[in-house]
């Protein structure tokens, strides 16, 4: 770890799994959805369940989605911040298969229309995992700049974004590949050294097949 | 890469002829890539963040369960009528191990030192010898390094978790890393730095996470003020040239042990210790989900 794990996160308490972890989470959904949210449905599994409200992560999941970061002292006010900015919310209890205990998962419409559904988890310190993206089983932790691309599932996408990449001289440091056969979609998660630019993210989610692209800078949040 | 081991730090502190708290600034630069100025703005952004818990602490403010608040500013005002047991400096310790601790409780901000839960023990030490010693911004930034790397050897070769190591390894660690700190700030030297945090340690070994309801309030806030206080005693231990028998690293390792021999019940489950007392159990989480 390094010494700023130890010595900070500088957030809003309580806890930092079940309060910055949470409003980590609830950012990197509005990140992912890549629009203002105006509903969400959050479901609380294990320990976030049990001792959420206490610790506060239910209001930090809003403040995530209202785009707020784990220091932000707004945090506690995330409710009503969310009723004055139009977003509509629900709470309730899910029991998850083999998720970890302090796991959310967050059904997301945006004003444009887009949606997202996202289950994530706090596995400590503020550290976040995301585990599932719309409906496809993945995992990764968005503490590198993460390229996030859905695509249909067939020949030449993983060329395509590579070559994309190397035109912007962007070296990948790893790379991941998830699949759904029903929806015969993809999901590929790429972990960068270098930024990528938005003008590159934006003619990537453009192409044709390419159903989404995300790109997370990790010194975002 | 980070030190592996307190003894790591004091070889590297020979080899290159610099204090404790320099090894652990050049450590983060390599670490991170950036310049020494950046590391440093960072940490003293840092302990500014730490000042404003304090002086933005509100003596009305409850947390959501109702459990904390308002203690900080008892304790305040029973030192202010200068009758302690402790004295002033000590009181002022404790107040602010309640000010802090209660403010993360509440939801206000603070920095995690190691974790949120043991938030109030280095602030607690710093802020009055910044107060009444006229010690520098600079002086106390270096102190936070001294404190950091203490805590990335504990992380390394133990853990900081209550779930993972019990309340030992969160006041436990965040105890040793304040001692650490008093001792670099006093200007002792590496050794006195690592038998501080050292005897900080394994003053707290066993000690158990057992918060009432599951929330970072019941013990947790008390703990953060045993912490403080035994970061200063041992600090002044090895200050006057009193050792650890046991050498610091290995009682990093005992840490680790005991941990992973404590009952998971005694580990942030809020199933066992205090939380599992009739009173414990009387109190509900607040709102809970479950319908």
């Amino acid at each position: 770890m390094n010494i700023f794990d130890i010595l900070g996160p500088v957030m809003v308490g309580p806890s930092s799994s079940h309060t910055a972890g949470a409003v980590r989470i609830g950012y990197a959904a509005r990140k992912l959805l890549q629009d203002k949210p105006v509903s969400a449905k959050i479901g609380l599994h294990g320990s976030f369940a049990d001792t959420g409200t206490g610790h506060g992560t239910d209001r930090a999941l809003v403040a995530g989605l209202l785009g707020m970061k784990p220091d932000d002292t707004r945090i506690p006010d995330s409710f009503q911040i969310a009723a004055r900015q139009g977003l509509s919310f629900s709470f309730e209890t899910v029991q998850l298969k083999e998720a970890h205990p302090n796991t959310a998962i967050l059904t997301l419409r945006g004003e444009s229309g887009r949606c997202l559904e996202i289950q994530a988890a706090s596995i400590g310190g503020g550290r976040i995992m995301i585990r599932k993206l719309d409906g496809i089983e993945i995992s990764f932790s968005l503490e590198k700049p993460t390229l996030i691309v859905n695509n249909e599932d067939k020949p030449g996408y993983v060329a395509r974004v590579a070559a994309l990449l190397s035109e912007e001289q962007i070296n990948i440091a790893s790379m991941q590949l998830y699949r759904n056969h029903k929806t015969g979609h993809a999901i590929m998660v790429l972990e960068t050294d270098q930024r990528v630019s938005e003008a590159a993210v934006s003619a990537l989610a453009g192409s044709e097949g390419i159903l989404k692209a995300a790109y997370f800078n990790s010194e975002e949040v | 890469m980070a030190f592996a081991s307190l003894q790591e730090i004091l070889t590297y502190m020979e080899e290159k002829s610099v204090p404790f708290w320099e090894a652990i600034l050049m450590e983060d630069m390599a670490e991170r890539g950036v310049s020494r100025e950046d590391s440093m703005k960072k940490m003293l952004d840092t302990w500014q963040a730490m000042l404003h818990a304090s002086d933005s602490y509100e003596p009305q403010r409850k947390s959501a369960s109702g459990l904390t608040g308002g203690q900080g500013s008892l304790m305040e005002q029973y030192c202010q009528a200068g009758q302690t047991l402790c004295g002033p400096f000590i009181g002022q310790v404790i107040t602010e191990a309640l000010k802090t601790a209660e403010s993360n409780a509440c939801m206000k901000r603070i920095v995690a030192a190691p974790t949120a839960g043991a938030s109030g023990v280095l602030p607690a030490v710093l802020l009055p010898c910044y107060r009444e010693h006229g010690v520098s911004d600079e002086q106390i930034a270096q102190a936070m390094y001294t404190a950091a790397g203490i805590g990335q050897v504990i992380a390394a070769r133990a853990s900081v978790s209550g779930a993972a190591g019990g309340c030992q390894a969160e006041i436990g660690s965040a105890s040793a890393m304040a001692a650490g700190a008093l001792v670099s700030l006093k200007g002792g030297s590496g050794k006195q730095i690592t038998h501080a945090a050292a005897m900080a340690l394994k003053n707290l070994l066993g000690l158990v996470c057992d918060p009432v309801a599951g929330l970072v309030e019941v013990p947790c806030v008390k703990r953060n003020v045993v912490g403080a206080v035994n970061a200063m005693s041992c600090a002044d231990l090895a200050l006057a040239g009193i050792e650890s028998r046991i050498p610091p690293d290995q009682v990093i390792d005992a840490m680790r042990e005991v941990g992973d021999r404590m009952d998971s019940s005694l580990r942030e489950t809020g199933k066992g210790g205090l939380a599992a007392t009739p009173a414990g159990q009387a109190v509900q989480a607040p709102g809970s989900f479950h319908l």
